[in-house]
């Protein structure tokens, strides 16, 4: 299982999404395939068509930047980070 | 039966809702819905009740939010706005169309999308591919900043599968098929620059329709007002007595064919109205000639813009008239432009206003 964290912009586009959940997968675009099964829609606001992520929304595995390939590890931690930008 | 007025305001920081009765004096704000996205455009189905919203996130990508309930839940949807694989690339939806039980809406790379099922999914109709310019209207040295692609769909009263495009710095396409084909409609207008094809590489701001006379289109072009009695096939220019010839925002009078509304802007980088001085515009005569109202707005330092979905009138007895600025401010005229009060003074820039009157 990894404990994936999700960022804040997140939760509210989706019904009972929290920011912090365990999501058995093998990589990064795995445990997003899990969480768009079971929040349709989801996959489509972190990546674009290729698939590859989003221009500003970034992944770390265990604190090393990742990419959808990146494979999880049993307890990786998996940060998913809208860029600090805007005002 | 009592009715109620409801301006839907598109800004850069979601979409608000403000809702007065006939009387048009007293406003309520509610808002900021949609999660905070920048709307592009909110319109009301009248029909339906339906508040869709269109929305691009800096993070999340684009889709369209919509409302049931007059701004109570909302639900967002991006499912089949998309370009097939490899082909475009879909960075924002912009001008909503809503008619006929379709929702239509405009994306940038340029296409069409529409949804049968009340904005749920969403399906491409078309990129116009056999269309003069279309080699060329997708090169990112024709896109400037803030590029919106397919800006804005117009329905027409005849049925679903009868509707006109603006392609932003290209021009008016028209379909009466359902979006198979498509026809340039931009013969007489004018443009400062060289053409490569005089058919098209028009930048038409705001195409409006008379409610009473379906072959009266007005348009406010980056070069000038411009009126069609053909349906939009030959086009004749009418900014004569207008300040300067370019501006955002037109609106056509409900009842009167001959009636319509402008906000002339400078020109320049400013985009702001000229000396400072907020006026709406209206002619009685079809464009002969013009007068300036402006009775309740600010006559000094308001150096205030009106972008292209910032202006909008009702269809009332006594039309009322509602626009948005760019600084986030909202006025209102109850009496046909003659006067006018600010209903909203702190919102969000605001990049759209679109007016339903509905029964109690």
């Amino acid at each position: 299982m990894a404990d994936l964290h999700l960022p804040p912009t997140l939760p509210s586009l989706f019904v009972d999404l929290p920011r912090r959940l365990d999501v058995d997968a093998t990589t990064v675009n795995e445990a997003i395939d899990r969480l768009d099964e079971r929040w349709p829609g989801l996959r489509d606001r972190l990546c674009e068509p290729g698939p590859a992520l989003r221009p500003h929304i970034n992944v770390y595995v265990d604190r090393e930047r990742a990419e959808l390939a990146t494979a999880l590890g049993p307890g990786s931690r998996v940060d998913v980070i809208a860029a600090i930008s805007g005002g | 039966m009592a009715k109620r007025i409801v301006l839907a305001v598109g800004t850069r920081k979601g979409c608000f809702l403000l809702e007065s009765d006939e009387g048009r004096r007293d406003w309520e704000v509610r808002g900021p819905f949609c999660d905070g996205w920048p709307v592009y455009h909110a319109v009301v189905d009248e029909g339906s009740g339906t508040i869709y919203a269109s929305a691009a996130s800096e993070w999340h990508g684009a889709g369209v939010w919509r409302s049931p309930d007059m701004g109570e839940t909302w639900e967002l949807s991006s499912e089949g706005l998309q370009y097939p694989e490899g082909e475009l690339k879909l960075s924002r939806v912009s001008g909503l169309g809503v008619g006929h039980g379709k929702v239509r809406v405009g994306a940038e790379a340029a296409g069409v999308f529409e949804s049968g099922d009340g904005g749920a999914t969403w399906s491409l109709v078309s990129t116009l591919d056999d269309q003069p310019g279309r080699g060329s209207w997708n090169d990112p040295s024709n896109q400037p900043p803030g590029h919106l692609g397919m800006t804005a769909i117009l329905p027409h009263p005849d049925g679903p599968d009868r509707y006109m495009i603006i392609v932003q710095g290209f021009g008016i396409f028209e379909t009466t098929d359902g979006g198979g084909s498509w026809e340039p409609r931009n013969s007489g207008l004018r443009a400062e620059w060289p053409l490569e094809d005089e058919r098209v590489g028009y930048c038409v701001h705001k195409l409006v329709m008379s409610p009473v006379d379906h072959d009266r289109f007005y348009q406010q072009n980056h070069c000038g007002m411009h009126r069609s009695d053909d349906g939009g096939r030959t086009w004749t220019e009418v900014t004569d007595g207008l300040p300067t010839d370019f501006g955002f925002v037109a609106a056509a009078h409900p009842h009167d064919r001959e009636s319509f509304y402008v906000i002339p802007l400078d020109p320049g980088h400013g985009r702001c109205m000229p000396d400072g001085a907020a006026a709406v515009w209206r002619t009685s005569d079809a464009g002969s000639t013009w007068q300036r109202l402006h009775r309740g707005l600010p006559q000094q330092n308001a150096y205030i813009g009106v972008l292209r979905e910032g202006l909008a009138i009702d269809s009332l007895d006594a039309p009322g008239l509602y626009f948005g600025t760019s600084t986030g401010q909202v006025f209102a005229s109850a009496d046909e432009g003659e006067t006018w009060d600010e209903i909203a003074s702190y919102l969000p820039g605001i990049s759209s206003v679109e007016v339903a009157v509905l029964e109690s």
